[in-house]
């Protein structure tokens, strides 16, 4: 407010004023454009180059997407990145709409069993990872703790079997994340509305009916959102794979996400790397611009 | 929609009245197995944790010999100091101390920074809002669920191009960039909530853009910030990908060089040094996540319920 002013000196405070949001957002939106989307189209190029150890710009098409394809641990890790997904999400689900109903029974110490639940998720995927590492070794950890108290024939040693490893991967994960899923669905069910269930049991509902028919299809925003996120994590998953297994034995547990470091980083295939790297995004993006769509333009 | 209030979901259902259909349940299942069954998990939830406390507390020999799950019949706090200053991490045998500090170093600035930032962008897009913002927010947005595998070449070079590879600064600066659009996330939901009429108000007072930020907004972000603090401290300590990408042996992070100590032990596999060790990386989140809970889960739902 400047009616002192000189017309010429308003003006000046004027535009400032008005571009002042503006340019406060702008850092915030150049580094975004540049390390997110710039970023972006430099690996998205870089996939369809002869880049090797270092990037180089000769355009080689699709090639690398074909040999990508072709290469025996991108399928395993595809595989079994469809295995872990698909029971990580699913088990994780279960597990914590089962949690959050029996949690939602009016328990005496809540507090204490949510916090007992949940806290794992507040670890580092690697100190999760160094722990089932050592407990799931069948020279020291369960397996050898079972023998020792007697029972000589037994055996778990998922960990050292190629087939049964990527398993292995899954009880690490459910165990860290299942506790966050169940504090989204019980968050979902303390939103139920009680007089709707009042009414339903009126009418004679059992208790089974009433959570199959009423509860549960009225938890499907936090469905979406566990989903939503769960398959966020499986498609990034990174960290526990290298601290729980490291890939092996040999390549059995290899995921994208670890293919992608490796051929980059390791074997001096960037082109393959970076191609690799855009299936992980194309990926998620199909699952999260849609959630993101849905999410933004209903707030509007 | 994730304004503040999605957060106030996890009350303890003590002292409203239980909807009826719960009750139900309860005659039919009886509440000694219900409990039964909430113990049971509350077991599964904590045995590795127990398993890394105990093991860190005994000598090597009790747990080669199968004792993995008895308490320590020697106890020793051994582990610990070597984990802490003795142990061999790749070359030198310094322990993880310079490790954790260097973590310090990182999360501290990383997180002031990010939030700040978030701060100020959530403040911009829900009242100076233009033209194009909820384009921008969700652009914004979206940079937080890429995979980082996308970025890691050109993010190589371009630390190198500005003098921060290998280097704490670096990874500061990494996390600063993918960090912003959650920070932004949490104070635009949460500065959605306000009343605009207060800062219309202030407005035609003649308060002006900082004054109104500072005067108005920023005295009652109280809750957010600590929520945005919370969850941008646990992941930025918990990173491994992008400190495994860009640190250099001197400047790598706590969970870097946890894992080297893992993976690389040549010679003799001390599991009660790993497992002091796993713990020390968990501590300052595990503290965290005990003082304040609440805010954490507050973070984490905030995080997946968008919008």
């Amino acid at each position: 407010m400047s009616h002192a002013d000189t017309p010429r000196r308003s003006r000046s405070v004027d535009w400032l004023r008005d571009a002042l949001p503006k340019l406060v957002l702008s850092p915030s939106i150049v580094l975004v454009a540049i390390f997110v989307y710039g970023f972006i189209a430099f690996t998205v190029y870089l996939s369809f180059t002869d880049s090797r150890i270092l990037p180089s710009f000769g355009w080689v098409g699709w090639q690398n997407y074909t040999n990508l394809f072709r290469i025996r641990a991108w399928d395993t890790a595809v595989t079994n990145l469809a295995i872990f997904g698909v029971l990580y999400i699913s088990i994780c689900c279960l597990l914590g709409l089962l949690l959050a109903i029996l949690l939602d029974q009016k328990i005496r110490a809540e507090g204490f069993i949510r916090t007992v639940y949940l806290y794992p998720m507040a670890l580092s995927f690697i100190v999760t990872g160094i722990a089932w590492k050592w407990f799931l070794d069948p020279g020291i950890g369960l397996e050898a703790v079972v023998q020792g108290w007697g029972w000589e024939s037994f055996r778990f040693d998922w960990i050292k079997d190629s087939d049964m490893a990527i398993y292995t991967i899954v009880i690490a994960a459910v165990w860290q994340t299942s506790g966050f899923v169940m504090a989204m669905f019980l968050a979902g069910l303390r939103g139920i509305d009680g007089e709707m269930l009042k009414a339903a049991q009126i009418d004679g509902a059992s208790t089974f009916a009433l959570y199959r028919r009423i509860v549960i299809p009225q938890l499907r925003p936090a469905f979406m959102s566990a989903f939503v996120v769960l398959a966020h994590m499986a498609i990034k998953s990174y960290d526990l794979v290298i601290a729980l297994t490291n890939g092996g034995p040999g390549t059995a547990t290899e995921v994208p996400a670890t293919f992608m470091y490796s051929y980059t980083f390791t074997r001096n295939q960037m082109g393959i790397g970076a191609s690799s790297a855009v299936i992980m995004l194309m990926t998620i993006a199909a699952i999260i611009v849609p959630y993101l769509w849905s999410e933004l333009r209903e707030k509007k | 929609m994730a304004t503040a209030p999605t957060s106030e979901v996890i009350t303890p259902a003590t002292g409203t009245p239980a909807p009826p259909g719960r009750s139900a349940l309860r005659t039919h299942l009886p509440r000694v197995v219900l409990y039964i069954i909430l113990a049971l998990f509350c077991i599964y939830y904590l045995l590795p944790l127990y398993v890394m406390v105990v093991n860190s507390l005994k000598p090597l020999s009790e747990i080669t010999s199968g004792g993995m799950m008895s308490l320590p019949s020697d106890w020793t706090i051994e582990p610990w100091g070597s984990a802490w200053s003795t142990a061999q991490v790749g070359v030198e045998a310094t322990g993880l101390r310079p490790y954790f500090l260097n973590s310090l170093m990182m999360v501290v600035p990383a997180v002031a920074i990010t939030t700040i930032l978030g701060a100020l962008n959530g403040y911009v897009l829900t009242k100076w809002s233009f033209r194009g913002s909820t384009l921008i927010f969700g652009l914004l947005l979206f940079g937080c669920f890429i995979p980082f595998q996308m970025v890691l070449i050109p993010m190589a070079r371009m630390l190198g191009l500005m003098g921060l590879a290998g280097s704490v600064s670096g990874l500061i600066f990494v996390h600063l960039v993918y960090g912003i659009g959650f920070s932004t996330l949490y104070f635009r939901n949460y500065y959605a909530a306000f009343p605009t009429e207060l800062v219309r108000a202030a407005q035609i007072d003649g308060a002006g853009f900082f004054t109104i930020f500072r005067r108005i907004l920023l005295p009652s972000s109280g809750p957010i910030a600590v929520v945005c603090i919370i969850w941008l401290f646990t992941n930025i300590w918990n990173d491994f990908l992008f400190g495994a990408s860009f640190s250099d042996f001197d400047s790598q992070p706590m969970t870097v060089a946890l894992n080297n100590l893992v993976q690389s032990s040549t010679g003799v596999k001390e599991y009660n040094v790993h497992f002091a060790g796993a713990i020390m990386a968990a501590l300052p989140t595990l503290l965290v996540y005990i003082v304040a809970g609440r805010y954490f889960v507050r973070g984490l739902m905030a995080g997946s319920v968008k919008g």
